[in-house]
């Protein structure tokens, strides 16, 4: 009697514990599933250099040509020039760009460990200039940002984007690709709209690519200038009648770390040209 | 002519026309900016009454189509006369051949009615959209008198 009680009780503990994985399983599944599901799979990733013109790909391609080495001659003057209260460069510290920031863009963005918040390249760049450096920071957009961020950017060439998306990234990255699919604007369009259901085809003139964010900044023939990742993504929301949001502002943070997330082995080729 | 909004009152009251001129105008002070479609206003995949008294102008609806702001309807859809056009959507020559001009309407209005997941814009809806900027805000793309010439023009594509 006893005995079949304690069984039967066992079984009910089993039971209520099977319950409670039936429950938990399915949740962490459908979790797992729809928040790190690659829509477009690795293998067929490209850059926006792919859905350009040959003439677009010849200037990117040329740095003698390419506008956008412009802005990373006027980066390599600022990483060697002193700036700031103790008069240091960014070469005092970090020495030669070519071999300490080559691979450094593409982990971005990314948890900095001493202030615990998402930063990208621009921020982090900042965060040094303004906390090492004690000089004041680069204005968000600004021809020395773009030129700095430029000139970094350049020394992850070649190299697979790869970001982490673990411990404290990950609300950002649920919030970014939340963003990302959720359809906004009085044209009401998600970003998958364009860059995952209809990437290849023409909106009016222009190809839309996989709106991959490897190359950024980048010099635009329409804009005739530099602009940053977070620039390009307000185009898109003008487009579609979206509330504007600030460049650096922690919504296109989070953004931009899903796209990082998403272009997962795509090669760095900053500085890119585009139409 | 100034493109009207539509409304409740506007519609119930438009077999009288110069009464109706008097109501808009009335409605025009009371009611907010935005006019969506009114369930009652659809029967299955059409909008059989126009959106207001005056009858659709084809030649300013083609201009519309052609725009760059606003319908700007060619960068998805390719049409006849137009040279250049994008190609996310299904072209719209023979499109009013297909389709009759309440079911035309109801496509231009509201696309989302007869297709839940479309990703074409509904052009005279102001409600349940998220994130739209604070200059769009309550307003449709388009006025009714707008849909009128746009859905005047397709039928012209036999
Ligand atoms: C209505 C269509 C549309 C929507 C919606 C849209 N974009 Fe774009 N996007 C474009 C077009 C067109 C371009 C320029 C051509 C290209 O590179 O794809 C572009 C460019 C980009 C680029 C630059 C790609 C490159 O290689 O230069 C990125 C990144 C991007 N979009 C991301 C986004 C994100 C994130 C969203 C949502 C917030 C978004 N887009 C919404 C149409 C759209
Ligand atoms: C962003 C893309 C986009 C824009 C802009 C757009 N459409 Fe569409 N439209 C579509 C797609 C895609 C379809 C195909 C059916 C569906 O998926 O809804 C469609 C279907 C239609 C149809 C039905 C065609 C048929 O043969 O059944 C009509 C009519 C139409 N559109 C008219 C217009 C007009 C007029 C405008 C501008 C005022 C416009 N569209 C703007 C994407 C678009």
């Amino acid at each position: 009697m006893a005995r079949g009680a304690a069984v039967s009780l066992a079984v009910a503990r089993i039971g209520a514990a099977l319950l409670a994985v039936a429950c938990a399983v399915p949740a962490t599944l459908a979790y797992a599933q729809s928040s790190t599901t690659r829509v477009i799979p690795l293998d067929q990733l490209k850059s926006g250099l792919a859905y350009t013109g040959e003439d677009v790909r010849a200037l990117q391609a040329d740095d003698f040509a390419n506008p956008g080495m412009l802005w990373v001659e006027r980066g390599e003057k600022i990483w060697n020039t002193p700036a700031g209260a103790d008069g240091k460069s960014c070469a005092s510290c970090h020495g030669d760009a070519k071999s300490s920031m080559k691979g450094v863009a593409a982990r971005y963005p990314a948890i900095d460990a001493k202030s615990k918040q998402l930063l990208n390249i621009e921020a982090r760049i900042n965060a040094s200039r303004s906390g090492d450096q004690k000089a004041p920071a680069f204005a968000p957009e600004s021809e020395d940002m773009l030129a700095i961020t430029a000139y970094v950017n350049m020394q992850s060439r070649g190299v697979p984007v790869g970001v982490s998306i673990d411990g404290a990234a990950r609300e950002h990255f649920e919030r970014g690709r939340a963003f990302y699919y959720t359809r906004r604007g009085q044209m009401n369009m998600s970003c998958a709209t364009c860059h995952e259901q209809n990437f290849g085809k023409r909106l009016f003139a222009e190809t839309i690519s996989q709106g991959q964010p490897n190359d950024f900044p980048i010099y635009r023939l329409e804009w005739q200038t530099m602009g940053s990742l977070h620039r390009r993504l307000r185009a898109c929301l003008y487009g579609v009648r979206a509330e504007l949001l600030p460049v650096g502002s922690p919504e296109l943070l989070d953004v931009e770390l899903f796209l990082a997330w998403r272009a997962q082995g795509l090669k760095g080729e900053a500085p890119a040209v585009r139409r | 002519m100034a493109p009207r909004p539509f409304s409740r009152l506007h519609r119930t009251a438009c077999a009288r026309p110069a009464f109706a001129r008097l109501l808009a105008t009335l409605a025009l002070a009371a009611l907010p900016a935005h006019a969506d479609l009114l369930p009652a206003q659809i029967s299955a995949d059409s909008v059989p009454r126009p959106l207001t008294a005056t009858p659709g102008d084809a030649a300013h609806g083609r201009a519309l189509l052609l725009a760059r702001e606003n319908a700007n309807c060619i960068l998805c859809h390719a049409i006849p006369e137009a040279r250049f056009s994008g190609n996310l959507a299904p072209p719209l020559d023979g499109v009013g051949a297909r389709l009759s001009a309440a079911q035309l309407r109801l496509r231009v209005a509201d696309n989302r009615q007869v297709h839940p997941s479309t990703i074409m814009p509904s052009y005279f809806r102001s409600e349940g959209l998220t994130g739209v900027a604070a200059q769009y805000r309550g307003k449709t793309v388009l006025t009714a008198q707008e849909v009128e010439d746009v859905v005047a023009y397709l039928q012209t594509l036999k």
